[in-house]
């Protein structure tokens, strides 16, 4: 990495460097321990779930006789057995833990066995006989708008006059673009793993984004205070979102059944279970109209972004206004009407995934920016340029300016030049005009994403560090393992502090026991939060440390470094295990406590003014597709990606979270398609149906770089959270795909929903034929 | 060794280096359970139990021809009879006290793993690879061979780059070195006996010869029939069924598994595996060679067969509507009594085949195309690999200079069996490749053979769209229209090429 912020941190020993995941030799060896790996106390019971066989209605019948009395069956649970509060929603209530009457989607829980094997409660819990007074359901978002069921009042953003703006405008566009949603798929699937202690106290292991979440939710289930209730998380095997709010119920089923039979009981959800029962990203329904002038610039913009939640509100409070606060991307709207609309429906509760309503926002502008190059017969990446935000025309539809504008554009050239984006924008055209059949496109789309969450109180973290007297260093804070490298991120930061090496600090299992009242890990803030929290508490720490040496060794404090795990003290050098000895020895405090609150950030949603984002992180990516206009059968050849994630803290692991983010979202835009039934059935529950990209999905000629300036804002190290923004830079590839179809009757307008799967391609490839 | 009639009642197998014999397990235990719950070895994961993700790879080895032959498998959805014979060899296997394998320093070198759930399985995978390799890998290889491991997190490009460094060449490494005392503990299982597990009522059985299987099948035709369980394992895991009787055809050798090649047609054994007909599959035609490749994933590919490919008489099962286009017939066998019947035939409804109690499919005679002869087949999926076709189109065309004057057309996915396009075949007769006039009327009558469904890998629309393409595409390639116009792959041809 070429140094470019001239300054002390040019000497870092650990931060900035490509170091591999601390888990990286267990991960190969198989002896990371997910949480069906933890070896299983005596008398272990296993749970399995009895689901809902209809889509709406009230439970009439459920006859569990036979269940009971199946082979290895301890216990059947069912509402009844709650000791405390039926449900997994604190804030809103509509989230029961197992259904009481009424049934809202079609594989809801409606009862649980506990048995004396995972087989053997599986079994039993086909045994039900279940009977369902059947009602209406709402499944599409068509229903729901016609129903007018909403899970929570519309909210907007508005900017002008966009109606008038619109029509006074020299052209318009509309469109209405069907955005899918997507299966999160994290390898290891819900488990949970629940040990029941004394005087009620339970210990949860659990793979669960949100430790605290699930402790507080299994304290109100077994009407506990939440002092009795541990949470630990040790890693997670995938999670996106997935295991924010949709660990709860596993995690609180657990306990429940450790609670009513006082023995270790799991579970882990079978794979077709987890599709069914827990949420995914919200699909989306984007209504778009835009006025631009011959330039292709936006006069004014309205979308209503019509989002289905599903059956509960969960976090689409969240994730719709992250929609809203995307929905204009990286452009400036003079004018524009921003609706987001949270549609009910007898579907599984949608919830977080990676970018959090952001994709779909972000685009339906896109869509819109390629409308308006077709319409005007404009270059794509021109329209797109001609209407980013710029010094001047920087205020966001919610209110807040944009401060770095110029990071942005300067990505952006520098990418249209690494790319070679004109030159082969000229080779494209050329190969279109020779091939019937083969059709070629090439899009280049920016990405500008919102860092912190957007409710403002989840903007803390806590980190417990201690010192132990041979030099170690035990290291815990709120923040959990998913895979993204969080704990050697954090891990980096607290070994630059002390000036050790990496492998002295111990990464330790997240536990409510030691970081109370943690937030989510999530909104990509994990390193942003947790590393700053883990650098208070060290530093905390050093300081006792360095008043020690300083009045041991009769020496100033500003003559007092720690490096390579020596303490350099004026001219005397001592290992770093030596001086924590002797703070041991002169009973200085080894263990400190950090914690870290975002400074500058405020949002009043009533006023729809604030700053809600501390900072943005920027990218941009270059897509180049085939399509067969006969078969719709389709490849990415080529992406190019440059993205900002400030002054990385490791690289590596950077581009990672880069290029796993963007073949997600690659999934998510093409061959990820999740299938209702007309009844309500999901008809895509396992990975035979349901399909995520696999290596060959990936272009050969992948070229990911990043940016590499140091943030603006004053993060950790002036890195940039990177969780999710790389998602939305797969946008490419959709844009690509209309570039492609485009070629097949230049001017005419593309129709293209998405997931963009070779049918859907063929279908808009016969439109744009008869259009022709 | 062979002793003809001999019994067993055990399963034996090698596992970490030594002799396990089992004889008191469950007929419906798969292997991962074995593993995971039995044996307590967590290494290897569950991310789908039903063949789809990978996580759950492991590496059977055997002896074939007195070599090692290393594949990987689906450990979810194998019965544990099934490794009868083999060594395991698991994740846990590979490094050697605190020295991690090669193919798992690439991993790490390359920062292959962020969760690490998927890990295991890809690690199996690439030692599987590494193994076979003989010489430095392509990315197209790997790719392959990668179809059946699902990464959520990387991106598959550190994994791909991991690789490539660690299968740049022949094996170096202990399981390479000990392969001479592998090879001997392998031949000490080979006992030829027939294995019968269990009671008259549930039993687990594996013949080791056809008059063995034949006599068992038919004194009990209820049995079911098992060769790789890439989808009765799924009968097992999903649908949660405890099949009483399971004869498992492993174990046959001879013409089961038989390869002949003669000059007019090429036999293959049903016992087949897909990895092991792949070859004489890609001599009889490239297409063919590309349809195989993309069958399941590799770990599919190692267990299933082409026979039960076909006698489990799925809809959309890719060889079948191959095999019918290229006029293949199928050899049944009862107690001592053959039987030969056109493979299409053999369908005669949603999942109902033409065989009779007792009876089971032995082998497949397919016809050479003749010179005058053009074949084309294409796979249509929602994904590239590792997916369930929507439709899969064979055409074999005969040509009089520019006419055609033969057509044997056969779908997958367009009907509750595969089957043939009659009315197609009919107008086909007489066109002239010079004057695509003349094409028209042989599309428009796929809409009179077929009338195909909406689920949820495709609509009946878009079916029938693609199989109208997909003819019309074999036309514009026999008329002398490159590949490299009509077809995408000759992009990434040409790109490994660069």
């Amino acid at each position: 990495m070429p140094p470019n912020d001239a300054g002390p941190d040019d000497a870092l020993a650990v931060v900035s460097k490509p170091v591999r995941h601390d888990s990286a030799r267990l991960h190969v060896s198989g002896t990371a321990a997910y949480i069906d790996d933890i070896r299983e106390p005596q008398g272990t019971l296993h749970l399995a779930p009895g689901l809902s066989p209809a889509t709406r209605g009230r439970i009439k019948t459920l006859v569990l006789a036979k269940v009971r009395a199946a082979p290895g069956v301890v216990a059947v649970l069912t509402a009844a057995d709650v000791p405390g509060h039926n449900n997994t929603s604190h804030a809103f209530n509509d989230d029961p833990l197992i259904a009481d009457g009424a049934v809202v989607f079609r594989g809801q829980v409606i009862f649980v066995v506990v048995a004396r094997s995972r087989d053997k409660a599986r079994r039993a819990a086909r045994l039900a006989h279940v009977e369902i007074e059947e009602e209406t359901p709402i499944l599409t978002i068509e229903d729901a708008l016609a129903a007018d069921a909403k899970v929570l009042p519309d909210y907007d953003f508005r900017v002008g006059d966009p109606a008038q703006a619109i029509a006074q405008a020299p052209n318009q566009l509309a469109g209405m673009l069907r955005i899918g949603g997507q299966e999160h798929f994290y390898l290891e699937g819900q488990a949970a793993f629940a040990m029941p202690g004394e005087a009620g106290e339970m210990l949860v292991h659990s793979s669960t984004q949100d430790p605290t979440l699930l402790q507080s939710v299994v304290a109100g289930v077994l009407a506990m205070p939440n002092a009795f209730v541990t949470v630990e998380t040790r890693r997670m095997g995938g999670a996106f979102g997935g295991k924010e709010s949709q660990a709860s119920q596993t995690g609180a089923l657990a306990a429940l059944a450790a609670h009513v039979t006082g023995q270790p009981c799991k579970l882990r959800l079978d794979r077709d279970d987890d599709f069914i029962i827990t949420g995914k990203r919200h699909d989306f329904r984007a209504d778009w109209t835009v006025g631009f002038d011959e330039a292709g610039r936006i006069a004014g913009y309205d979308v209503a972004l019509n989002a289905r939640c599903g059956c509960s509100v969960d976090l689409s409070p969240g994730v719709v206004d992250r929609a809203m606060f995307h929905a204009a991307n990286a452009y400036h709207l003079p004018a524009a009407s921003v609706l987001g609309r949270r549609l009910f429906t007898n579907t599984v509760s949608n919830t977080a995934f990676r970018g959090f309503g952001g994709p779909q926002g972000m685009l339906a502008i896109e869509r819109a920016m390629d409308a308006i190059a077709h319409a005007t017969g404009l270059d794509p990446l021109d329209v797109r340029k001609a209407n980013l935000y710029r010094t001047g025309a920087d205020v966001t539809p919610y209110g807040m300016r944009v401060e770095d504008p110029d990071v942005l554009a300067g990505l952006i050239d520098k990418l249209e030049a690494s790319s070679d984006y004109r030159a082969r924008r000229a080779q494209i055209a050329a190969w279109n005009k020779a091939n019937p059949i083969i059709k070629r496109g090439l899009a280049l789309t920016p990405l500008q994403f919102g860092i912190s969450f957007t409710l403002i109180h989840m903007n803390q973290a806590g980190a417990l560090v201690h010192v132990y007297e041979d030099g170690s260093v035990h290291l815990n804070h709120g923040g959990t393992e998913m895979g993204q490298g969080l704990f050697t991120k954090v891990a980096q930061v607290v070994a630059e502090e002390f000036g050790i090496p990496l492998d002295w600090v111990r990464i330790t299992a997240t536990n409510t026991a030691k970081v109370p009242n943690a937030s989510p890990t999530a909104a990509s803030a994990g390193s942003d939060l947790n590393g700053m929290a883990a650098q208070v508490a060290a530093r905390e720490i050093k300081t006792r440390m360095i008043a020690l040496a300083t009045e041991h060794y009769r020496t100033p404090a500003d003559q007092i470094h720690f490096r390579d795990g020596l303490v350099i003290i004026g001219n005397e050098t001592i290992p770093f295990p030596q001086l924590a000895k002797m703070c041991r020895q002169n009973r200085v405090q080894l263990s400190h406590a950090g914690f870290y609150k975002t400074p500058e950030i405020h949002w009043d949603r009533a006023a729809r003014r604030g700053k809600p984002f501390l900072y943005f992180a920027y990218g941009a990516a270059c897509a180049e597709v085939a399509i067969d206009i006969l078969t719709g059968e389709n490849r990415v050849t080529r992406v190019d990606i440059l993205h900002d994630a400030g002054r990385s803290l490791n690289p590596a692991l950077d581009i990672g979270q880069i290029e796993g983010g963007f073949v997600q979202g690659m999934g998510w835009l093409t061959t990820e398609e999740l299938v209702f039934d007309g009844k309500g059935r999901l008809s895509t529950h396992a990975p035979s149906t349901y399909k995520i990209p696999v290596a060959s999905d990936v272009p050969a000629d992948f070229r990911v770089a990043l940016l590499d300036e140091p943030n603006r804002a004053a993060t950790i190290y002036r890195s940039k959270a990177v969780g999710e923004p790389p998602l939305m830079l797969a946008i490419s590839v959709y844009s690509a795909m209309l570039d492609a179809l485009h070629s097949i009757a230049p001017g005419k307008q593309v129709s293209l929903d998405t997931p963009a799967t070779p049918e859907r391609i063929l279908m808009a490839a016969e439109a744009m034929k008869s259009a022709q | 060794m062979r002793e003809p009639g001999m019994k067993r009642d055990h399963i034996s197998f090698i596992f970490r280096g030594s002799r396990v014999s089992l004889a008191g397990f469950s007929a419906h235990a798969t292997l991962l359970d074995w593993l995971r719950l039995d044996a307590r070895a967590t290494g290897t994961k569950e991310g789908c139990a039903e063949g789809d993700c990978g996580a759950c790879t492991v590496v059977l080895s055997r002896l074939r021809d007195g070599q090692l032959d290393q594949r990987p498998v689906n450990a979810c959805i194998l019965l544990l009879g099934q490794v009868d014979g083999a060594e395991i060899l698991t994740i846990e296997d590979l490094a050697e006290g605190s020295a991690l394998h090669p193919v798992q320093q690439a991993m790490v070198t390359h920062h292959g793993a962020q969760c690490g759930f998927c890990t295991p399985g890809i690690v199996m995978s690439l030692f599987a690879l590494q193994q076979g390799a003989a010489d430095a890998v392509t990315r197209p290889q790997v790719e392959t061979a990668l179809a059946g491991n699902l990464c959520r997190c990387t991106g598959y490009r550190p994994i791909v780059d991991a690789a490539m460094e660690a299968c740049a060449g022949p094996p170096q490494d202990r399981f390479a070195a000990n392969a001479t005392e592998r090879i001997n503990a392998l031949a000490t299982l080979d006992d030829g006996a027939d294995l019968f597990v269990g009671t008259q009522t549930h039993f687990f059985a594996a013949p080791a010869s056809e008059d063995a299987l034949a006599a068992l099948y038919g004194a009990h035709p209820d049995a079911l029939l098992l060769s790789g369980a890439t989808d009765v394992g799924l009968w097992i895991t999903k649908a949660l069924q405890t099949p009483p009787k399971i004869i498992w055809l492993g174990r046959l050798h001879g013409a089961f598994t038989a390869v002949e090649m003669g000059d007019k047609t090429l036999s293959l054994g049903a016992g087949l595996t897909l990895a092991d007909a792949t070859a004489p599959l890609t001599e009889l035609h490239p297409d063919l060679k590309e349809i195989v490749r993309r069958f399941g994933s590799a770990q599919v590919r190692a267990s299933g067969t082409i026979g039960g490919n076909l006698a489990n008489g799925s809809p959309i099962g890719d060889l079948a509507p191959c095999l019918i286009a290229l006029g293949a017939e199928i050899e049944l066998r009862r107690g001592s009594e053959l039987r030969r019947l056109p493979l299409e035939a053999f369908f005669i409804a949603y999942k109902k085949q033409d065989r009779r109690p007792g009876e089971y499919l032995r082998r497949i005679i397919i016809p050479r195309p003749a010179p005058d002869r053009q074949f084309r087949a294409f796979k249509i999926s929602k994904r590239f690999d590792e997916d369930i076709s929507a439709v899969l189109g064979a055409f074999q065309l005969g040509l009089v200079g520019r006419h055609v004057i033969f057509a044997r057309i056969a779908f997958g996915g367009m009907a509750g069996t595969p089957s043939r396009a009659p009315m197609t075949e009919m107008a086909a007769i007489g066109i002239d490749l010079d004057d695509p006039a003349t094409w028209a009327k042989a599309l428009a009558e796929l809409a009179n053979d077929f009338a195909p469904i909406d689920d949820a890998r495709a609509s009946a629309a878009y079916r029938s769209l693609i199989a109208r393409n997909l003819f019309l595409k074999t036309l514009m390639e026999i008329s002398g229209i490159p590949v490299d116009i009509t077809r995408l792959s000759s992009l990434e041809a040409s790109h490994a090429a660069q």
